[in-house]
């Protein structure tokens, strides 16, 4: 047997995946269809941000957040790691209530942030309209450019003597080896499956759905936003709901650039720009930044996030296939969890204590042993 | 969003779009949307608002005679789902709906890297020309014109009727397939006639073949004087001038194209006979179906035009003529095809991609454009790969990426 294990998907769960488990001792190969970090990661938005929705989804960013803290001094320029916190952003006094909300419950768990009144969040984001109310400001979270990011994971784990394979479509999963469309196998003794929507095609029984989205990046204006700005609406307009929806969200790059969020759709199978959803979106954008209107644009693209039902990833072992894990559907948080998810993977092939409770995001809430 | 509706859309105001539309013209009803001031092209740009070439002017007037619907200023930045095109314009986006569409969108110089190619004083040569035709006073000006292709000696030979000094023309080609390509003119003596009178004004600029700049510093930034070296028959002279126009031969420009879905291989547009494109009512002419000079350009528009207009034997009646321009293009191609020297001018630090600073030395471990624009953001800034795609192609055999919306910058209120 040639490798301890062998991770389907090159894509930033995948590369954390291997960094974690290479750094164990083990001997590891990623296996990638298309290229590293081609996939949903090099369609996301970087954002590393501490989620509120729910316990487990707190537990898991958090964690992940801390992860990223600690690999930051050893990452390159290049990755362009900015710690310019998010402010969810109140347009009215009943998301002012949500923001005391959102504020004390960060509080009880350690998380610091501020609340702004009117006059300090335009004063923090000159570009935000006049009379939204307010909005909590995080200070901890981060933004990364999550391309060269994956490829750093990938490069370390290859100095921990992990090997890539690009170019090679992996149809099946099996205990002790993995099947590439060539009908070759590649022995193993565990598999991960980080194949992010198209996990569920490998380990039937997991659902996980392709939720479209686009971003649209602009030319360099430095300065124009200093934080990430996320509509507090967001989880109401957008995560909740099943239909189409689309929300504020402004990121700074530390190129000086703007990259312009966010639209989910489901049920949308091709890559195309959906223009009807596009100017929903940048409609959405202008009512809480009138100056974009006027940013020039260079690129505009898709990408579909791995949803699952519960809007939890699966982390761990397979139901009912000894020596698979999962580590699929992140949804929008990838880049966030990734780092988190190769720990719990790690831990589950080693068969240590996880530094949080890992049942929340077990494959077999989706899928039960007979 | 205002809407336009055409019978025959022509997208280009240049040599083959005006050809189009005015065959077309006869027939139907005709729009033309141009991204510049006014109809012209790259070739027939207005100089201070006057063309100057009197066959281009009579095209123009013709053009403008009132049959034809003409928006300037307006930029084709990508399609609908619905088939149609979005355009910029000063005024906002406008939604151009066809039923019949000409692609006429021309070409743009390839560039290529070398030390120095940065500097402010190196510029685009046709670009020079354009600055000179808009109002840039170059007199006195000692200029050093290099690169591959016809154009250098026309961009020299205007940049020294405004008065400029041309130290000398630099042409990586060499000698041997000049003069051939010289010799196989004779079946168009309008061409030769042309390329007389063209040597004969710039007798005094020494024209090099086998030559090209293999590095440009300025030493002292007090001053505007750069140092440029040009491997000359294989012998490294150092010259000193005040600017460098350098090009190396064109590129189609098939964006548009591409975003529509439309057939490419390596890099042109792939047409029948009657210029229509893999997509029935999509035709394509000029440039961007392969590089063929103003000739073909002009015959490949009247033949879509009069196809896209329905007359189909009137049509038929241009293909030998297109065939004798085509045989033009394709003996110009093979005269200035770029040498393997080339492809080793650039060093570690020198940058490729120029909206993303990304440099030499960071693209050379890439397997591919997708692999190098993902890791680095190489061709992911304002220019969308347009100088740096053609640049990477020739240096490492890249395919260029696939072609988004926008294909140009636009704000963001007119996506």
């Amino acid at each position: 047997m040639k490798f301890d294990v062998a991770i389907v998907g090159g894509g930033i769960v995948g590369a954390a995946c291997a960094y974690s488990l290479s750094r164990e001792g083990l001997k590891v190969v990623v296996i990638e269809s298309a290229g590293i970090a081609s996939g949903t990661t090099a369609a996301g938005m970087g954002h590393i941000v501490v989620m509120d929705d729910s316990e487990a989804q707190f537990a898991l960013t958090r964690y992940s957040q801390q992860l990223w803290n600690k690999l930051v001094p050893g990452l390159p320029k290049l990755a362009e790691f900015e710690n310019c916190g998010t402010i969810w952003v109140a347009a009215d006094d009943e998301e002012m209530a949500e923001v005391r909300r959102k504020h004390s419950f960060y509080a009880e768990r350690g998380i610091r942030s501020e609340i702004l009144d009117e006059a300090s969040l335009s004063a923090a984001e000159p570009n935000l309209r006049r009379g939204l109310a307010g909005g909590l400001l995080v200070s901890g979270d981060s933004v990364v450019y999550q391309l060269f990011a994956t490829r750093f994971l990938i490069d370390t784990a290859k100095r921990n003597g992990a090997e890539l394979m690009v170019g090679k479509d992996v149809v099946g999963i099996d205990a002790d080896s993995v099947l590439i469309s060539d009908g070759t196998t590649i022995k193993c003794g565990n598999v991960v499956n980080a194949a992010g929507f198209t996990a569920a095609g490998l380990s039937p029984g997991l659902k996980i759905a392709k939720r479209k989205g686009h971003l649209i990046i602009t030319e360099r204006y430095p300065n124009f936003a200093r934080h990430q700005l996320v509509e507090l609406g967001y989880l109401k307009s957008a995560h909740g709901s099943a239909t189409d929806s689309v929300a504020f969200n402004v990121q700074p790059r530390s190129t000086g650039q703007i990259l312009l969020g966010s639209s989910r759709q489901f049920g949308a199978v091709d890559g195309e720009i959906d223009h009807a959803i596009l100017r929903r979106m940048t409609a959405r954008a202008f009512e809480y930044m009138p100056a974009l209107r006027d940013l020039s644009t260079v690129r505009v693209w898709t990408g579909f996030r791995p949803a699952t039902p519960d809007n939890l990833p699966y982390i761990g072992a397979m139901p009912g296939q000894a020596n698979v894990y999962i580590a699929a559907g992140h949804e929008g948080l990838g880049i966030t969890t990734s780092l988190g998810t190769g720990e719990l993977i790690a831990d589950a092939i080693l068969g240590r204590e996880p530094a949080i409770p890992a049942e929340p995001y077990s494959p077999a809430r989706e899928i039960k042993e007979h | 969003m205002s809407k336009v509706r055409a019978e025959v859309l022509v997208i280009g105001g240049g040599a083959a779009g005006m050809s189009a539309a005015l065959a077309a013209s006869a027939y139907a009803d005709v729009t033309v949307v141009d991204d510049n001031p006014m109809l012209g092209g790259q070739i027939w740009r207005a100089e201070l608002g006057k063309i100057k070439s009197p066959d281009a002017k009579r095209l123009v007037e013709q053009v403008n005679s009132g049959k034809v619907n003409i928006i300037n200023n307006a930029q084709v930045f990508g399609s609908d789902s619905h088939g149609c095109l979005l355009a910029e314009t000063p005024d906002g986006t406008i939604e151009l709906t066809f039923e019949k569409l000409i692609l006429a969108t021309g070409a743009r110089e390839r560039f290529l890297p070398f030390p120095g190619w940065t500097l402010p004083n190196v510029l685009g040569a046709g670009g020079l020309q354009a600055m000179v035709k808009g109002g840039l006073n170059i007199a006195d000006t000692r200029v050093i014109v290099a690169g591959t292709g016809p154009l250098l000696l026309a961009v020299a030979d205007h940049l020294k009727a405004k008065g400029a000094k041309v130290i000398c023309i630099a042409e990586q080609a060499p000698a041997s397939k000049i003069r051939g390509f010289a010799l196989g003119l004779w079946r168009f003596p309008a061409k030769i006639a042309q390329g007389v009178a063209l040597r004969m004004r710039l007798r005094d600029v020494p024209y090099w073949t086998d030559s090209w700049v293999t590095d440009c510093v300025n030493d002292d930034e007090t001053t505007h004087t750069i140092s440029v070296t040009v491997s000359q028959s294989g012998v490294a002279r150092t010259l000193e001038c005040d600017l460098l126009a350098c090009g190396f031969h064109l590129v189609p420009n098939t964006e548009v194209a591409a975003v529509l879905g439309c057939r490419i291989d390596d890099g042109t547009v792939r047409v029948d006979e009657f210029q229509q494109t893999s997509i029935a009512n999509i035709y394509c002419a000029g440039e961007p179906t392969g590089i063929g000079g103003v000739e073909a350009s002009l015959i490949e528009g009247k033949i879509a035009g009069l196809a896209a207009a329905g007359q189909i034997d009137e049509a038929r009646r241009h293909f030998a003529e297109n065939g004798k321009t085509r045989r033009f293009g394709d003996a110009l191609n093979a005269a200035f095809t770029l040498r393997d020297e080339l492809r080793s001018l650039a060093s570690a630090d020198t940058v490729v991609c120029r909206c993303e600073d990304v440099e030499y030395g960071r693209l050379i471990e890439f397997a591919n454009s997708r692999e190098a624009k993902l890791q680095t953001r190489c061709g992911m800034g304002p220019c969308q790969g347009r100088i740096c795609g053609p640049a990477n192609e020739f240096l490492f055999g890249w395919k260029p990426g696939t072609v988004r919306p926008p294909i140009f910058p636009v704000k963001m209120e007119d996506l």
